[in-house]
């Protein structure tokens, strides 16, 4: 069976490499959206088998279930059109400053948490406008903070790198590359402290792959058995350097050494959930785990980079076609007959109305008060009220 | 300012302050009630302090791996006065002990700290106290470390990081300054870092240009941190116990050639006020501000100033940031002169800031244009005589002092 790689030039279609398994024993009428879902458990086949590094890859059959598919249908197109929508409200200069797209990946963000609960840890990098949704953030909160408005999920005062959302288990959100990673560690660490039998997924790139922080990490969480899992997202572009320009290995499932890896096709959501599974099982047993995403993002690096000077469009539009994550989920749904094509369209119609309703929102929300651009600096503990060198208040007081 | 003194007087001398501890997101370990009685301890800049209601603080409830006994590290004394000797290195361990029995979130990372006892001796036994999880050793990798102290500090741990030389910690600057520094204010408030880190630092004999380095400089324009400095045994316990409880990331700057001071310090729990700075020596006629080892240099100064009919003001400013204006200010007001001396460079020091604050809030109290006796702008040289050169020596502070009061 053909295998698919990026810009290859077999058609579209053997892409799929769905088996085809028997008729459904009952007939579905085409009614409306997880209302009847009976939890038959459907089969279905990854695109590609994993490749494991020291470690025996899961099973290419993921089980799921109607509703399942069509949530998956429904979160990742308010994801693409949430990015879309961002991307114009950032050529009308309502978004200033780095906006980091991830339209393209976002059954990575998906397919993580089907696997995982609110109580597990994720932490990643600047592009994490739709994980941040993922794990319950709203578009609301979103757009404001993108605009920069006081009902943004940090105020306003973080921006489009600096999403946070603490009761959900959503660690951001961070600017330099590569920082968060020891971060990830940390808060496995923590879980180890706490033995609270829950997994952090530290998520990073192919370009900060090259970092030794990482390595650093790797070497103390194999060490003490942290439940980390390192999610390498692998869009195969460091900014605007492809990966066999920036690393001498690209097998970055392999480069954990003596810490197991797992490649994933990323484009496919159901891989993805199933080996987030398989790692959520190894980290909480054995420590920790590498799962290379192998992704693509449609847009340049971030908005200020057109996207096209460092690949061809041939190849954008030839990923669009053969792997997008969500066209794959629709053509799941209908083989399935799950729903029907015009339900699908008016899904995403009304995903369309949801998204424009929340900018509309978002737009009326106040920028924050002048005030605040001296609060959350420090926290008011020991009768401290800083932000220079002159306010204090003379107490120390005890807890 | 005044408000906030009338205030804080206020509740200085009620007595019926009940402060309920805050309640963190954490697993199955701490299992504190959510109101719990507190007390107003105030420590005055003058070294005295009271305590107005007096509570238990060791909850008997919290998980420990050992018999939480108090410390026996030091040597009693046998005569009858209170209190027990301790050297510098062992009140900063007593302070962490103490720390960690009352809480067990309180946990340590660094390198060597756990089975080798620290290269100062600061966590020595901690380990076998309190398990190799708690004491944590940590392979040489700054940059990760510490910013797995802070992914932990995120999620309501209170790690206490050690960098065995402050100099290494410049491996580190990116987590301090964007994760650990920013983060409470990039996050809206969501996330507080009640992170300690700490280390020796400063100029030490013959140790080279490397491991010679005053970071207090590098750190202070880190908006979100706290600086403090300990130069007693006193204070070092203090400021210890303080700077685990605040909920802001707080770097402890300790001195390599300080650690082996011995002093008397109180058998009761007690904290120093991470914003306050300390009154070494009241005097009325010029106010010498000063920190960390650079402190004894001046009082060594200070007796060939008094045999020499001066009346200097000695003040330990202990907080290098933010700044104890309030403190600095009322001597100030009092004296009309400053010399400051320091061991950072003479280039953005400590010494460059405290000059530039006190200009902009009391310049019309000041007789005489503030000095700032600072180290040489050079690597700090290996050879004894060159060193001793770069440094600030008493000598000098004399003639300084000698030539503000002309």
């Amino acid at each position: 069976m053909a295998v698919s790689r990026l810009a290859s030039s077999s058609s579209s279609l053997s892409k799929l490499l769905l088996r085809p398994l028997p008729a459904p024993p009952f007939s579905r009428s085409f009614s409306a959206i997880a209302s009847d879902d009976d939890g038959t458990v459907l089969t279905i086949e990854t695109s590609v088998p994993f490749t494991g590094h020291k470690i025996d890859p899961p099973s290419r059959s993921v089980d799921t279930t109607r509703n399942e598919l069509l949530s998956f249908f429904h979160d990742m197109s308010v994801m693409r059109r949430m990015e879309i929508a961002a991307d114009s409200l950032y050529k009308a200069k309502l978004i200033r400053g780095f906006c980091h797209l991830y339209d393209g990946q976002e059954a990575v963000a998906i397919g993580m948490e089907a696997a995982i609960t609110k109580r597990d840890s994720i932490i990643t990098a600047y592009r994490d406008h739709c994980t941040f949704l993922g794990r319950g953030g709203t578009l609301v909160e979103v757009f404001s903070e993108l605009m920069g408005r006081r009902s943004g999920c940090s105020k306003g005062k973080g921006g489009s790198m600096h999403f946070y959302k603490k009761e959900a288990g959503f660690y951001g959100g961070h600017g330099i590359v590569g920082a968060q990673i020891p971060l990830g560690c940390g808060l496995a660490f923590a879980q180890k402290y706490s033995k609270d039998e829950t997994v952090t997924f530290a998520l990073y790139g192919d370009g900060a792959a090259n970092q030794g922080q990482l390595f650093e990490a790797l070497n103390m969480s194999a060490l003490w058995d942290l439940p980390v899992i390192l999610v390498c997202e692998n869009n195969h572009y460091g900014m605007g350097t492809a990966e066999w320009r920036a690393s001498k290995s690209p097998a970055y499932y392999k480069r954990g050494d003596y810490v197991p890896g797992l490649k994933v096709d990323g484009m496919d959501v159901l891989a993805v959930k199933q080996a987030c599974k398989f790692a959520k099982e190894h980290a909480l047993k054995n420590g920790p785990i590498i799962l290379e995403m192998d992704t693509y993002r449609y847009h340049g690096h971030s908005m200020s980079d057109p996207g096209s000077t460092y690949r061809t469009r041939d190849e954008i539009s030839g990923v669009r076609q053969e792997r997008d994550p969500i066209e794959r989920v629709r053509k799941l749904i209908l083989t399935y007959e799950i729903s029907s094509a015009s339900e699908l369209k008016d899904i995403e119609k009304g995903i369309r109305k949801e998204v424009d309703e929340a900018i509309r929102q978002a737009k009326e929300s106040p920028m924050p008060d002048p005030s605040e651009l001296f609060t959350n600096v420090y926290v008011k503990g020991f009768g401290v009220e800083a932000f220079g060198a002159d306010r204090k208040e003379v107490k120390a007081v005890l807890p | 300012m005044a408000a906030a003194l009338q205030t804080a007087a206020a509740l200085m001398a009620s007595s019926n302050l009940v402060v309920n501890s805050e309640r963190f997101r954490f697993g199955s370990l701490l299992r504190s009630p959510a109101g719990r009685k507190g007390s107003v301890l105030v420590v005055k800049s003058d070294g005295r302090h009271s305590v107005s209601f007096n509570a238990g603080l060791r909850a008997g409830h919290l998980i420990t791996n050992a018999v939480a006994a108090k410390s026996e590290a030091s040597a009693k004394s046998t005569d009858s006065k209170p209190g027990h000797e301790v050297l510098l290195f062992e009140a900063l361990r007593e302070g962490l002990e103490e720390e960690m029995d009352r809480d067990p979130r309180v946990c340590i990372m660094g390198e060597d700290v756990g089975h080798y006892g620290g290269s100062y001796k600061v966590t020595k036994g901690l380990a076998e106290k309190y398990g190799d999880l708690r004491v944590l050793d940590t392979p040489i990798a700054e940059n990760s470390f510490t910013g797995m102290g802070i992914g932990a500090a995120m999620t309501g741990l209170r790690p206490v990081v050690e960098g065995m030389n402050m100099g290494f910690l410049l491996l580190a600057f990116n987590q301090i300054s964007n994760n650990c520094g920013m983060l409470h204010y990039t996050s809206g408030g969501q996330f507080t870092i009640p992170i300690v880190i700490r280390g020796p630092g400063g100029v030490g004999r013959q140790l080279g240009a490397e491991h010679s380095q005053r970071l207090e400089s590098y750190f202070q324009s880190i908006p979100g941190l706290q600086m403090v400095a300990c130069s007693t045994p006193y204070n070092a316990k203090g400021l210890m116990k303080a700077a685990i409880r605040s909920e802001n990331p707080v770097v402890l700057f300790e001195h390599v050639l300080l650690y082996n001071l011995k002093e008397r310090i109180p058998d009761k729990d007690y904290i120093c006020c991470l914003e306050e700075a300390e009154m070494v020596r009241p005097g009325e006629q010029v106010t010498i501000l000063t920190y960390s080892r650079m402190r004894y240099h001046v009082m060594q100064a200070a007796k060939t100033l008094v045999n020499k009919g001066y009346d200097p003001e000695v003040i330990d400013i202990r907080s290098l940031k933010p700044f104890d204006l309030y403190t600095i200010g009322n001597s100030v007001k009092k004296t009309h002169r400053v010399l400051i001396v320091e061991e950072c460079m003479r280039t953005g020091g400590i010494g460059a800031s405290l000059r530039a604050a006190i200009i902009d809030n009391f310049w019309d109290y000041l007789d005489a244009p503030i000095m700032c006796l600072s180290s040489q702008d050079v690597p700090t040289p290996y050879a004894g005589s060159l060193e001793d050169w770069t440094v600030v020596q008493p000598a000098q502070i004399v003639a300084a002092v000698e030539q503000l009061c002309q």
